[in-house]
């Protein structure tokens, strides 16, 4: 294909340099494609240049174009800096911003060519994710984030101002220790007006009347438990106080004894902060995937339509080939599965199934395979998926394979680890699984309740661990992080670990001096 | 059509407000780690970036973290060569975990350093030290520059633009590209408006027409070649010189004697460096001189001179002769300005003192600029000695010399905030001729 690309008139751009008028070319050649052919669906985008300082700048705001004040957030910009000034770590090439409208951040280093890719990924690929994925259509809101955090940074320096910025630090310290526990993982954040409240209890009144059953009264009761008074009161008071909750900063900001209402305010910003990135957590490889996959589609069209040249599209292989690297497990450069790897993989695993299955896969996937539609297939995956469940669902044998994927189980009192299951037949559903519960979020960290608490009495809040797989707490790290909980509760807190399994108690821990 | 935006001109430092917040946090480590880093490095090395540590204590961020030594886990890994299930492999020493998620990162935070700026180290250095905050920005600014006259440049501010050298240009380039001149023009149009008056049309219409073309031809190649383009601009050029400041030199003397231990050599060292800092203020070449002594004074390098330990009595005197003889030796009073510093426990051999004053009263202080003297005492000392006059022989023959040369100052420390008074004179006289200038 030897066209002479110097003179091609449907050349978007040629050579590296970039300027508004090309970017805004090459953005309107990609809108075509992604959404005429793609059908993608996405918030109206913005695109801001920065510079590689400013980049820095974001990184160390957790992302955000917006952040309140505090120190993690420096220490963070000193690593972050450090590591880049030394080489050892480059910049992204983009940085986007799940809002509506959608911010995408374009470094002013990066060639025309990179401009392109990048816009392909970010402006369209996270975005479409973004607007259309399942969880974060239901746990967050686009289109009040932005003016949410200017609320947020606002009210943080305004209480620094009149508290002081000590007084403001040390509850912002002992919020985000808290900040994995911030989070409503089972149900959606209460954003209930109190009509909507007073008729829900209204609802569960009546409820209550309607199955009420005075048989039940009757049944006898089980050898010593005779329901004491003392027991009903227990019951009572975790009714009223709706325990056991998951969300520790919400318990805390509803019922500590001693926060003041400003303080009550800034863990609730901390909490919808956490919360805000929940999602992001849960699909990190869909999300890089889909926005891969988007983004090579893409660029491959606008090669096939002569549309870019082939110097531009090489450099555009070469950076897509340094995303999707994988090295072996035994590779010093191994940090880990790589979810920009994995997750383009996977789309593409979608791709060839559907187009050109072998016997295997229609063994496997007997719905999708041989179906020729893979755009409708992965845009329904992109709506209805996270991590966990896409991968169970898609993950194919030929990718596993492909990876040479192998479980390796770990006992931590033995010497040895033990390889579980490897790419072979008996293997592939181990490994589908095991790599499946690995991004599992809320299985891997640590399940922490808070139980009971009783405020007529000693007034402690009672935490309980519930330990899966024997997994322990670090002791150091749970001892200062209970600190800042009894910091932010106002009186002693015990923390119980107790076997997820058979109920049995593994430790317990205490804030009190004995 | 998306929305571009430009944000590269923004504000930058948008995150220096975390960075302040989080280096007052970490205060009491890094102050720590200047303090050390002062007490071990040179005296001119405090005047400068540092690289520090990351701060452990104070700005750890605890969560609840599972443990590594406990319970069961699953890794999935890719690239599998040659394992079969069943198989088992060794762990690795150091770590519980068989390599699954971010071993990397945990190393790489232990051996983590990170630059402190000049000003970020002045202000921890200066904590203790209890100086004015205006003699502390006197400190903290940077060496003054004035611009100079130097050549020409392509870019510049419109004011700067030299008239005569773009010109030049501008005359040059008409010149090779052919410009046309108004001279030519005039003519041209003179001799069409010539053929138009004449009444016989017909016989100049071709000649007419043919002017008139080149006429055109004339006029659009002046547009085109501007009079002045902007290749012709030039600026004049300014380069930042620092201002011309004579040299100086420092003399620092110490008492190196048994009965100064750690604390006093530390005391001493500040001492030093402050002196060193304000001088690097105001002059761009500085020496210094460590001389030493015991019984005998020698002159010695700064690695000698706060670090080993020479036994023998005191003779102060032997020091200010050295000093002396190094003066007339290497910094001539004319060219150099000559500072001096002397720290010192006090003791000194009977009789001497007397001798000391006398060198100082009738030789030394003729030469010196400023001469400071501090006596380092025991912090039980201070409430003996208080504000009294009494004390070493060395402190009360030296009263003598302060009374009669007010350039010469002198003190007792214990502590470092202590040190500042014995300069108050000296950064009081910089104020008042930075006023002046």
């Amino acid at each position: 294909m030897a066209v002479n690309t110097r003179t091609n008139p449907g050349l978007l751009f040629h050579g590296s340099d970039w300027n508004f008028e090309t970017i805004s070319r090459v953005y309107d050649a990609i809108e075509e494609i992604a959404l005429d052919e793609l059908k993608l669906d996405i918030y109206p985008n913005q695109l801001e240049i920065i510079s590689s300082e400013q980049m820095l700048d974001a990184y160390s705001s957790v992302g955000m174009p917006l952040m309140y004040q505090h120190w993690s957030f420096g220490k963070r910009f000193v690593f972050e800096e450090n590591l880049y000034r030394k080489g050892r770590r480059g910049l992204a090439y983009e940085l986007v911003i799940n809002s509506n409208p959608c911010i995408t951040y374009l470094m002013e280093e990066n060639t025309m060519a990179m401009q392109a890719l990048v816009t392909a990924h970010a402006a369209f690929g996270h975005n479409h994710f973004f607007k259309n994925n399942y969880l974060f259509r239901q746990w967050t809101d686009a289109s009040a984030i932005l003016s949410y955090l200017e609320f947020a940074k606002k009210y943080i320096a305004s209480c620094e101002e009149r508290y002081g910025t000590a007084a403001v630090e040390a509850i912002l310290d002992s919020a985000h220790a808290l900040m994995d526990q911030g989070v409503f993982r089972y149900r959606r954040p209460p954003r209930l007006s109190s009509e909507k409240e007073r008729e829900r209890v209204r609802e569960r009144l009546e409820y209550e009347e309607q199955t009420y059953s005075d048989l039940w009264r009757t049944l006898p009761t089980s050898p010593e438990a005779n329901p004491s008074e003392a027991e009903a009161e227990v019951s009572e008071r975790k009714r009223l106080l709706k325990l056991p909750e998951e969300n520790l900063l919400y318990f805390l900001e509803k019922n500590s004894l001693i926060l003041q209402p400003w303080q009550r305010e800034l863990l609730r910003i901390v909490r919808v902060v956490a919360q805000y990135f929940y999602p992001q957590r849960q699909t990190k490889v869909m999300n890089e995937g889909c926005a891969t996959f988007v983004h090579y589609t893409i660029m491959n069209r606008l090669y096939d339509q002569g549309r870019i040249d082939e110097g531009a599209m090489l450099e555009i292989l070469q950076s897509h080939t340094n995303v999707v690297f994988q090295p072996d497990f035994d590779d010093p450069r191994f940090p880990g599965i790589n979810p920009y790897a994995l997750g383009f993989a996977l789309m593409q695993d979608i791709q060839r199934i559907s187009t050109e299955p072998t016997a295997e896969d229609r063994d496997w996937f007997p719905e999708i395979a041989g179906s020729g539609d893979w755009r409708e297939i992965l845009l329904d995956a992109w709506e209805n998926h996270r991590d966990e469940s896409f991968i169970l669902q898609y993950l194919s044998p030929a990718l596993i394979r492909k990876f040479r994927l192998f479980v390796l189980s770990d006992e931590a009192k033995e010497p040895y680890c033990q390889v579980a299951s490897i790419h072979n037949e008996r293997g592939y559903e181990a490994v589908r699984a095991a790599l499946s519960r690995s991004y599992d979020i809320a299985a891997n960290q640590p399940d922490i309740q808070v139980v009971d608490v009783d405020l007529l009495g000693n007034r402690h809040l009672h935490l309980q661990h519930n330990v899966k797989n024997g997994i322990l707490l670090d002791e150091e790290n749970r001892e200062a992080t209970m600190r800042h909980v009894r910091h932010l509760w106002g009186y002693d807190v015990v923390l119980s670990g107790v076997d997820a399994e058979n109920g049995g108690r593994l430790y317990e821990s205490s804030t009190r001096k004995s | 059509m998306p929305n571009f935006i430009d944000r590269r001109l923004n504000p930058k430092d948008k995150s220096l407000g975390n960075r302040r917040r989080f280096l007052k946090r970490a205060r009491e480590e890094l102050k720590r780690t200047i303090k050390e880093q002062v007490r071990t490095g040179k005296i001119g090395d405090v005047d400068a970036e540092h690289r520090v540590p990351m701060p452990e204590r104070d700005t750890s961020e605890p969560t609840f973290q599972p443990s590594r030594t406990s319970g069961q886990r699953q890794y999935v890994l890719p690239g599998n060569k040659e394992f079969m299930p069943g198989d088992r492999l060794p762990k690795p020493k150091a770590e519980g975990g068989g390599g699954g998620s971010g071993a990397g990162t945990g190393e790489s935070e232990d051996d983590f350093r990170f630059v402190l700026s000049r000003e970020e180290v002045l202000d921890l250095f200066f904590e203790d030290l209890e100086l004015p905050d205006m003699v502390k920005l006197s400190l903290k600014e940077a060496v003054s520059f004035k611009p100079r006259r130097s050549g020409f440049a392509t870019s510049g501010s419109p004011n700067n633009i030299n008239v005569g050298r773009t010109m030049r240009n501008s005359y040059g380039r008409r010149l090779a590209l052919h410009r046309p001149k108004r001279k030519e023009i005039e003519a041209l149009t003179e001799e069409i408006a010539r053929l138009e008056a004449e009444p016989d049309q017909t016989a100049a219409r071709q000649r007419l027409e043919m002017l008139r073309s080149e006429l055109e031809k004339l006029e659009r190649k002046r547009r085109r070649i501007p009079y002045v383009d902007p290749v012709d601009i030039r600026f004049n050029r300014f380069e930042p010189q620092p201002l011309p400041n004579a040299n100086a030199v420092m003399f620092c003397l110490m008492d190196v004697s048994s009965s100064m231990g750690e604390r006093e050599k530390d005391l001493a060292k500040r001492f030093f460096v402050l002196l060193h800092l304000f001088l690097k203020r105001r002059y761009e070449r500085i020496d210094i001189v460590f001389i030493r002594h015991t019984h005998e004074a020698g002159e010695v390098d700064e690695e000698t001179f706060f670090y080993s330990t020479q036994s023998g009595g005191t003779v102060v005197s032997t020091a200010l002769e050295e000093m002396q003889s190094i003066i007339l030796d290497r910094y001539p009073s004319r060219e150099w300005n000559i500072y001096a510093a002397q720290a010192s426990d006090g003791d000194n051999i009977a009789g001497d003192s007397e001798r000391c004053a006398a060198l100082l009263d009738e030789e030394l202080m003729q030469l010196c600029q400023y001469y400071a003297y501090v006596e380092i005492i025991d912090e039980r000392e201070t409430e003996i000695f208080g504000a009294t006059d009494n004390g070493t022989s060395l402190w009360r023959a030296y009263r003598s010399v302060g009374e009669t040369w007010p350039n010469f100052q002198m003190t007792r420390i214990a502590k470092p905030a202590e040190i500042y008074p014995v300069f108050r004179k000296l950064f009081a006289r910089q104020a008042a001729s930075r006023v002046r200038d």
